[in-house]
């Protein structure tokens, strides 16, 4: 006869089965959705561009050279590939740049909210939220109209005589810089607000009480304890910046290529698609590497005054 | 792109969705977005009892793709001729032989042999054009014929001339201007097209599709661009011309083509022999904004185009056109890493 243990395990194996085998299916959707199209994209940068865009089913790894490396059209000397070194840093700069101007916009504004009332907070949230509810198009197009020659700002000035002429704002890397903070602005703002709200205030309280400035207090109480909040939000924001193409296209004119335009460009007009392919995985590797970087980074220096 | 892309993709899976309801009287047409006269559109369905279904695409590339992968669902396609001759030579279409149609006698001589498709045995003429530039002329007040604008460009125009990322119409154009053939492959040529366009390229205040609204908008003095976009943009801004340049300028022409595994095909041969009407083309034109090459269709045309410059080319800039061709991949493999670098 089995002891009550042994009835106990059985019943438990059984639970562990029953919850693998109910799990099953979505896992199965899961794993085949998410690994099946990569894979896809994995082997596409292993073969040779067809003539006319698609592929050629024979194995090539000039894709993953020509990622890196590139024969000069004219002297045919082997050389790293400037441009696209160029084109990618272009877009990593900008994706920083970008989390660094959203955290310092994004990081005051969740700090205000937080420290409304129950009531009120709940009204500035919603207005922060507004803005999803448009289309990133749309978002883009009203920034465009705002900073355009004749646009919103341009007539304010010329009508009240502070410039002569329209200043240029539309296709510079100002433009650029102001719609991407605009567009994903609330990605940093609602993780850090939700760290914020769970924030202890009688811990600033306490670091005023024992005669700490508003700065210590700010960077010694406030910042370790809503940090995950302003990992995630920087997390948030640089990873879809760093392949960001409606913005940048449109405010900056599409003179200088994104790295989202590079692939763009071997999919269409360039038929290369390997090297989009290839190009594309690289894209995520980066962004791997960086956010393990990033994580364990900032997971190490870790929370030590909580 | 990608959010077209996307709304083109979730279009296609709308029409496989419905595919199961299909039955005798449709007609499912893939072609460029916001090119299509929907009162045209409307007379097919009334006189053939026929429901047409319209799905945009964004570029040949696109389009050539989506039906190479089979099964698209569409009856009709419209490629540019440059990327036509790929359709014919990789077995995507369906002789219908437009040529032998009833309304065949109204394409006009120019387009009735075309050499993308010799003896319309696939395609049936829908639009032609030319790409050139056009200009502000209160800007600048000088010659406005000649690519000179966007290559070596004049002070007035500095910092505000848009050029449109096609990249083959500007490499033809570029080549041209340095005084070479289209589709050249000859390295002395194309090391001064690089050079051309490196050094010009500061002096562009963009690169993009946009040219109506911006120049309307006035954004942009000038930009490369198409001339039935030349004469929007005329209508709106009389002081905006449309110009040819004089070291060449490209044609451009789409056809409309019956896919082989089009499920359709009675009502796609209606539709082809339809639009070669010289009423039904007028108004086509009237929509798109192009010329649509059957002859006497100019009689129907809405009078703002009868005898607009974009549209009737003049007599003294028609020597200086080519039709624009497909490259060898090689070549093109070559413009691709020259594109690359004018816009690192």
């Amino acid at each position: 006869m089995a002891t009550a243990e042994e009835v106990a395990k059985a019943a438990e194996r059984r639970d562990v089965r029953d919850r693998w085998l109910l799990s099953a299916p979505a896992l199965l959707v899961i794993l085949l959705a998410a690994t099946g199209p990569l894979l896809i994209v994995v082997v596409y940068s292993f073969l040779a561009p067809g003539a006319y865009g698609d592929v050629k089913w024979q194995f090539s790894s000039d894709a993953w050279t020509s990622v890196f490396l590139e024969r000069d059209i004219f002297d045919d000397t082997l050389s790293l590939a400037a441009a696209h070194v160029t084109i990618f840093w272009r877009s990593i700069k900008l994706a920083g740049v970008t989390t660094l101007a959203t955290l310092a916009l994004g990081f005051p504004t969740a700090y205000f909210m937080a420290t409304r009332s129950e009531k009120t907070r709940d009204l500035w949230l919603f207005l922060i939220t507004i803005p999803f509810w448009t289309n990133l198009l749309i978002r883009t197009f009203a920034v465009l109209q705002i900073i355009r020659n004749e646009g919103i700002i341009n007539t304010i000035l010329l009508k009240l005589g502070i410039v002569s002429a329209p200043v240029q704002i539309l296709y510079t890397d100002t433009a650029i810089l102001i719609g991407m903070a605009y567009v994903y602005l609330p990605l940093m703002v609602l993780p850090i607000y939700a760290s914020m709200e769970k924030l202890d205030f009688r811990l600033v309280e306490a670091g005023y009480d024992l005669y700490a400035t508003r700065f210590r207090v700010l960077w010694r109480i406030i910042f370790p304890l809503v940090k995950p909040g302003v990992i995630a939000g920087s997390i948030l924001v640089f990873i879809p910046a760093l392949g960001a193409y409606v913005t940048p296209s449109i405010l900056g004119g599409g003179k200088n290529m994104m790295l989202s335009n590079l692939i763009e460009l071997q999919f269409g007009q360039g038929r290369n698609w390997p090297l989009g392919s290839a190009l594309s995985i690289t894209v995520m590797i980066i962004v791997m590497v960086a956010l393990l970087a990033y994580v364990r980074n900032a997971s190490k220096s870790g929370v030590r005054h909580g | 792109m990608n959010l077209r892309l996307f709304a083109a993709t979730a279009a296609l899976a709308l029409t496989a969705a419905t595919g199961f309801a299909r039955a005798e009287g449709e007609l499912n047409i893939y072609t460029w977005g916001n090119y299509t006269s929907p009162e045209v559109i409307k007379k097919f369905e009334d006189k053939y009892q026929v429901k047409v279904t319209i799905t945009d695409y964004d570029s040949n590339e696109t389009a050539l793709a989506k039906v190479r992968q089979g099964g698209s669902g569409f009856d009709i396609a419209v490629p540019s001729q440059t990327h036509l001759p790929i359709w014919i030579k990789e077995g995507l279409l369906l002789e219908t032989n437009p040529g032998g149609m009833e309304n065949a006698k109204n394409i006009s001589p120019d387009w009735a042999n075309p050499e993308f498709d010799p003896g319309r045995k696939y395609s049936v003429p829908w639009a032609w054009g030319t790409v050139g530039i056009v200009v502000n002329t209160n800007t600048y007040k000088g010659d406005i014929n000649t690519w000179g604008l966007v290559f070596n460009t004049p002070d007035e125009l500095k910092g505000k001339i848009n050029v449109v990322p096609e990249m083959k119409d500007v490499m033809t154009a570029a080549i041209r201007y340095v005084g070479g053939e289209q589709c050249t492959a000859d390295k002395e040529v194309l090391k001064k097209v690089r050079d051309l366009l490196v050094a010009a390229k500061p002096n562009w205040i963009a690169m993009e599709y946009s040219a109506i609204d911006k120049m309307k908008a006035g954004d942009f003095q000038a930009s490369t661009t198409w001339n039935g976009a030349g004469l929007r943009i005329r209508l709106a801004r009389p002081e905006v011309h449309f110009a040819y340049p004089k070291e060449g300028f490209t044609y451009w022409s789409d056809n409309v083509v019956v896919l082989k595994d089009a499920k359709n095909v009675e009502n796609a041969k209606l539709f082809q022999n339809f639009i070669m009407d010289p009423e039904i083309a007028a108004q086509l034109s009237a929509y798109h904004r192009y010329a649509n090459g059957i002859a006497g269709s100019e009689k129907f045309m809405p009078a703002d185009m009868r005898d607009a410059p974009e549209i009737i080319i003049p007599e003294a800039s028609k020597p200086h056109g080519t039709m624009a061709m497909m490259c060898a991949a090689e070549t093109d493999a070559i413009y691709t890493k020259i594109w690359t670098e004018l816009q690192k």
